[in-house]
Order: structure tokens, then sequence, then C-alpha cells
């Protein structure tokens, strides 16, 4: 498995790649960070779906990290496409067949993929929050938001529970993009079908149809990046959301064991 | 005793469907030998070769990869190099990197890495994309990538497509090269004739079925040789055939030649007899049957 991982690793470094993530990643962040700081004032609201998110809450010790936060749903999309096109892709480009005669276990082949995708993630996640709290103070600064409650060790905290729960988010859409990836076998159809299913399908549903949300595992992970919301806990976010990505990737993992490999 | 072998099948099957891919399949191919794998498009050969790499599961049937069964193919591929349906690498990386993947995932020592570049001929393009490599440096790519766990057994399918003709002869000397080290290869093409002068084996397929296997002599000389005889004058065509046939031999005409069935060694009797009936010929020419002729009077293409 370490041969593996080691092997993803070199691919995930390619500059083109990395490069265009992290700029996704910054633009995402930074489009999230500006729309909460500098629409603090707009009557329209500057939070998701027109909530409005006031100077007080800003200035409270969790504002430092609240546009991470935020910005956790758009950097699970972004996992998703990387996730999703870089186990489909081995099937267009018949790089599978290759993989399989260096590494005949199939299961190491998908254990490593997995966890050189988690490490990509974390990189991912971290850039976010860095971009992310200093977008925030420069903000807060043009905006005269007080940050003094910033510094303190409640911030701290906020900020590091934040990047847990961004972090579980963000894999967790990430392996969503894995499963459709070794489904579909393809990165187009695996990531127009997670995208569509993600930002269209389960976010119209989920704002007509009340408590569907509960059943639905990207909002769940949305809301577990939110640490949880007043209708639906935490725990129960996690515990279901992961429930439904385990049951998936068992099923994708079989069928990607038992299959032929015949492209 | 018989030598060791490299490869050995047992009524290997695989059907998709109602569709007979490869039909109780058996062959064997000894250690240290190049075997030619040969057959119409179509023909089963990629599912063979795919069944042996532990790739895609046999219906029916198994076999052996260098003495270990092919249900256990962890055991056999780290001393297998393939290249299997042309070369498939990542565009965005360069002939290095993906060679570096490779190497990283079989655990193979990366050092060795630029010797294969060189031995290929890509020595100086090892930096570049793989996207922006013509179709025979990809090929050459294919060909480093399958020799990098220093392999026992070599499987190749279509090695030579896309390359000219300076860099087949250098697959081909290569090939026998390795084949003189001890490196059983095991090769599919459709170019026969590179076959023909390569391999000292060969397994042949037909609508999935093998219509022969064994040692590519003993298959040519299965056919019978012609002699080719161009008399000076055309209007002795019929008369020379008749020469040839009251011999005991068959004789048609082709255009202005008469080609019978026979050994070199009656060309002289034929020559002979020819001058006694006052025919001079032009040239007489004994020809022995190609690997191509063979193979498409044994499939019917």
């Amino acid at each position: 498995m370490w041969n593996v991982l080691r092997a993803e690793l070199t691919k995930l470094r390619r500059p083109s790649l990395s490069a265009s993530t992290l700029l996704a990643v910054t633009f995402v962040t930074s489009l999230i960070t500006s729309v909460l700081f500098l629409l603090v004032d707009s009557p329209e609201g500057n939070g998701e779906r027109g909530v409005r998110i006031g100077r007080d809450v800003l200035s409270l010790p969790t504002g430092i990290s609240l546009s991470f936060t935020n910005t956790a749903g758009l950097l699970g999309v972004v996992a998703l496409c990387v996730f999703a096109a870089q186990t489909a892709q081995e099937y267009t480009y018949g790089t599978l067949r290759n993989l399989l005669v260096r590494q005949p276990s199939r299961m190491k082949i998908l254990i490593g993929k997995l966890v050189a995708m988690k490490l990509f993630a974390i990189v991912m996640v971290t850039f976010s929050a860095i971009v992310g709290i200093a977008l925030s103070y420069l903000f807060a600064d043009i905006k005269s938001i007080s940050t003094q409650a910033w510094s303190t060790a409640d911030a701290k905290t906020a900020v590091w529970h934040s990047f847990i729960n961004v972090l579980i988010a963000t894999i967790g859409y990430g392996i969503f993009g894995m499963i459709l990836g070794l489904l579909f076998r393809s990165p187009i159809s695996a990531i127009s079908i997670g995208v569509i299913w993600n930002l269209i399908f389960e976010g119209l549903l989920s704002a007509f149809v009340k408590d569907i949300d509960r059943y639905f595992p990207g909002q769940l992970l949305s809301i577990v990046a939110q640490g949880g919301t007043d209708r639906i806990s935490y725990q129960y976010a996690l515990f279901t959301s992961y429930a439904f990505l385990i049951v998936g990737l068992s099923i994708v993992a079989f069928l990607f064991k038992k299959r032929d490999v015949a492209n | 005793m018989s030598s060791p072998l490299a490869l050995d099948v047992a009524d290997l099957s695989k059907k998709y469907g109602d569709r007979m891919a490869l039909s109780h399949a058996n062959f064997e191919v000894p250690m240290g030998s190049i075997c030619g794998f040969v057959g119409p498009n179509g023909s089963g050969k990629t599912t063979t070769i795919r069944m042996l790499l532990g790739l895609i599961t046999p219906t029916t049937g198994g076999g052996h990869v260098l003495g270990e069964s092919i249900t256990k193919p962890e055991k056999y591929l780290p001393r297998v190099g393939a290249m299997i349906e042309g070369p498939a690498f990542y565009p965005a990386l360069t002939g290095f990197q993906n060679l570096n993947v490779l190497a990283k995932i079989g655990g193979f020592a990366t050092d060795s890495i630029a010797g294969l570049l060189d031995l290929v001929g890509l020595g100086d393009r090892g930096d570049s994309k793989y996207k922006t490599y013509s179709l025979g440096m990809k090929q050459r790519l294919g060909i480093a990538a399958a020799l990098l766990p220093n392999p026992k057994l070599l499987v190749l399918d279509e090695p030579t497509n896309g390359l000219d003709p300076a860099g087949i002869h250098e697959i081909r000397t290569l090939l026998r090269k390795l084949a003189d080290s001890g490196t059983t290869v095991f090769v599919s093409s459709h170019l026969l004739s590179e076959i023909e002068m390569i391999s000292d084996h060969l397994v042949m397929l037909r609508l999935g079925k093998v219509i022969f296997a064994g040692k590519t002599s003993d298959l040519l000389a299965k056919q019978q040789p012609v002699i080719v005889a161009k008399p000076e004058n055309v209007n002795d065509l019929n008369k020379l055939a008749q020469i040839a046939t009251a011999a005991g031999h068959e004789a048609i005409i082709i255009e202005n030649t008469v080609h019978v069935t026979g050994t070199s060694d009656f060309s002289a009797k034929l020559n002979k007899a020819a001058f006694e009936a006052g025919i001079t010929l032009e040239s007489l020419t004994p020809v022995k049957a190609s690997l191509e002729e063979t193979f498409f009077e044994m499939t019917g293409e």
C-alpha cells in the first residue's frame, strides 16, 4: 500500500493539478470571505440562502473561522472533482492495467489512492484555512469589524474545530467523488453527476422538502462542516453521512475487486 | 527431459455473454524462447494476455506463468514485464515520471529508469511530457515500462506499432538480446514477417481457438515448398507444366510462370527435363512458404 501511496503522490504533486486545485481553493475561499465581510451591511444578506451574519457575530471568537467554515461546500465540490478525476482517469487513460500488473492487489491500489487523496485534501483545507483567515483580517479591517476576540484561546479552539470539521466534510465529498469515479469509470460522467447531485438535486429538494436534508449525504456533510445545526446534530450528520459513504465505498470496492479490466 | 515452461495454459476459456472470446485454449511456451502470438483481429489474443496477467478472470480452465497458477498473479507478476494493447500513460507526466510512478508501485529501483530510457532511444526525451510524444515514442516508453522489473517473462502486445523500419529493427534486436540473456518473450504482432524473423515458437489463434502451438520451424516445414519456373518463351508454359506433372508434381500456371510443388532438389531435375525438351528457362527459384502465406492458409483469411 505504501508503494501505491508514494506513486499516487507523484501524480498528485504534478504542477498542473496542484496549481489549478490551489487556484480553485483560493478562488472559492476569497469569494465566500469577501461576500461574508464586504456585504455585512447588505439587506440581501451575506450568508447562505440570504441569511444575515452581522458585525456582532463576526466579532465573536468564531468569527475568525466563519468564512473558512462557509467555504466547506465549495471545497467539497473541488475535492469531489479531484477524487473523481484521479480515480476515473485510470480507466480512460487505460493506465489501470499498468497499475494492476505492477500491484495485483486491487484493494492495496484502492486504499493507497484513498490515503494519497486524503493527504491532498489536508493540503487543500490547510491552504483554504490560511487564505480564509488572512482575508478575514484584511476585510475586517476594511469594514471596521472588531477582531479583538480573534486572538483569544476560544478563537484558537474555534479555528481548530472548524479545521477538523471542514476536513472531515471535504474528505467525505472526495470519497463521494471516488465512488462515482469507480462506478462510472469516466471523469466527465463522474464529475457532472456528482456536481449535479450535490448542488442541484440535493440543494433544490432540501430547499423545498422539509427535513429531507437529514437523508442526503451532501447536505449532511455540509452540516458536519458547520459543527451541527439547531435541527440536525453534529453527531447525527457525521455518522449518517459517513454510513452512506462507507456503504457506497464498500459496494464499489467489491465491484473494483471483481470486475474484469478489459479496457 | 522437457525444458521448463514460462507459460502453459490448459482448457482456458473466456465467455462474454453468448460470445466465446477464447475457447478451450491449450499451449505451452518454453523458458527462454521468443514466442509469437498471432491471429486476426478479434481472435482472442488480448483476452488471453489479460487472463495471463490477472486482469480478467477465465470462465473455465487455468494455466501457469513462471510456474505459478494464474489465479495467484501476485506470485509471478513481480517477475513479468508487460505492455498490453499499446502504451497507456499519464499525458501530463513526463516519460521519466511515468516510469517513476510504475517503479514505485512495483517497488522497483528507480535508478534504472534513465538507463531504460536510453535503451529504448528516449534518453533525450525523458523529461518531455508524454502527451508530446509521437506514437513510436509512446511505444518505446511502453517497452521501457515493461522492462522495469528486469523481467523473466516479457509480454508485449503489438510492440512495433507506430515504429519506423529502423525502430522495428532496434526492437527486434533488443528482443533477441533479451531472449539470449534468458528472458522469455511472448509477443503478439500483426507483422508476420517480423514474427517469423524473431520467434522460435508460435501460438496461432483463429476465432478464439488455438489452431497451432509449437515450433515455428515445425509449422513452416508442414508447408509444401514451391519451385517457380519461368520459361524464356511463354508458349512453353503448358509444356513445362506437363513435364512437372509427368514427374509426379503438382503444377499450376500463374501469369508467365509455372508453380511446381516440390523441394529444391527437384529443381535440378526439372531444369534438366526442360532442357531436354528444348525449353530454355529464364529463371528457376525454389520458394519456401512464408509465415504470412501459412497464416492465411490456416486461418482462411
